[in-house]
């Protein structure tokens, strides 16, 4: 199963979001996405997305501002 | 229902282009369905060359105050607005254009970009989306 790594430093609403939402319809059932990015609605916002994909959200962690989530498809 | 967004991008203006786009995106990242019927001035900013045209909706101040704002998003790093089209696209957003705007103001099917246009229509298409949607906004 792979593992897909995306980065969304800098970036604003709603670009890691969609950059997120791009990654898992490209992602393989069972693939892992990961995202890093420092735009802090995006923290809240893409576990709320992962739940409404009905996904599997399996970490959020954050260090100095940088949070890094990551997701089954 | 279906989870399902339908909005009518009337104003052409930037900023409101931007709330159109960033709030389909957000809908589409969030699983839903989204169409878009341009219309009017909005329909405007799909025609060739013409997405970045529109001005600020407020304090346009005959083309400064709109370099002043994108200098300022840059400066955020908000997306382009056509990175914005062309994300929408590839989530599966409907763009929808209406042919009587297209009538009044002249516009032919080769001025507009074509390729991200799933159909031209009218109010029955609109009100028929619009009726199973859980969102429906006019901007």
């Amino acid at each position: 199963m792979a593992e897909i790594k995306i980065d969304c430093t800098g970036e604003t609403c709603p670009v890691p979001l969609v950059e997120t939402r791009k990654a898992l319809r490209k992602a393989q059932p069972g693939d892992i996405v990961e995202v890093v990015g420092n735009h802090p609605a995006s923290k809240k916002e893409i576990p709320m997305a992962v739940e409404a994909l009905g996904l599997e959200l399996l970490d959020v962690q954050e260090e100095a501002g940088v949070w890094r989530i990551r997701i089954r498809r | 229902m279906a989870d399902k967004a339908t909005i009518i991008v009337h104003s052409g203006d930037m900023d409101k282009i931007y709330s159109a786009l960033i709030v389909a995106n957000g809908a589409l990242a969030m699983g839903m369905e989204v169409s878009l019927f341009f219309t009017f001035w909005g329909l405007q900013r799909l025609k060739k060359g013409g997405l970045e045209k529109g001005p600020l909706s407020k304090m346009h101040m005959l083309g400064l105050g709109k370099w002043m704002v994108k200098r300022k998003m840059k400066k955020v790093g908000v997306a382009s607005l056509e990175k914005l089209l062309q994300d929408f696209n590839e989530l599966g957003g409907k763009i929808l254009a209406c042919d009587m705007t297209m009538e009044i103001m002249g516009i032919r099917k080769e001025d507009l970009r074509d390729d991200l246009i799933s159909d031209y229509c009218a109010v029955g298409t609109y009100v028929n989306e619009a009726r199973e949607s859980t969102i429906t906004l006019f901007i």
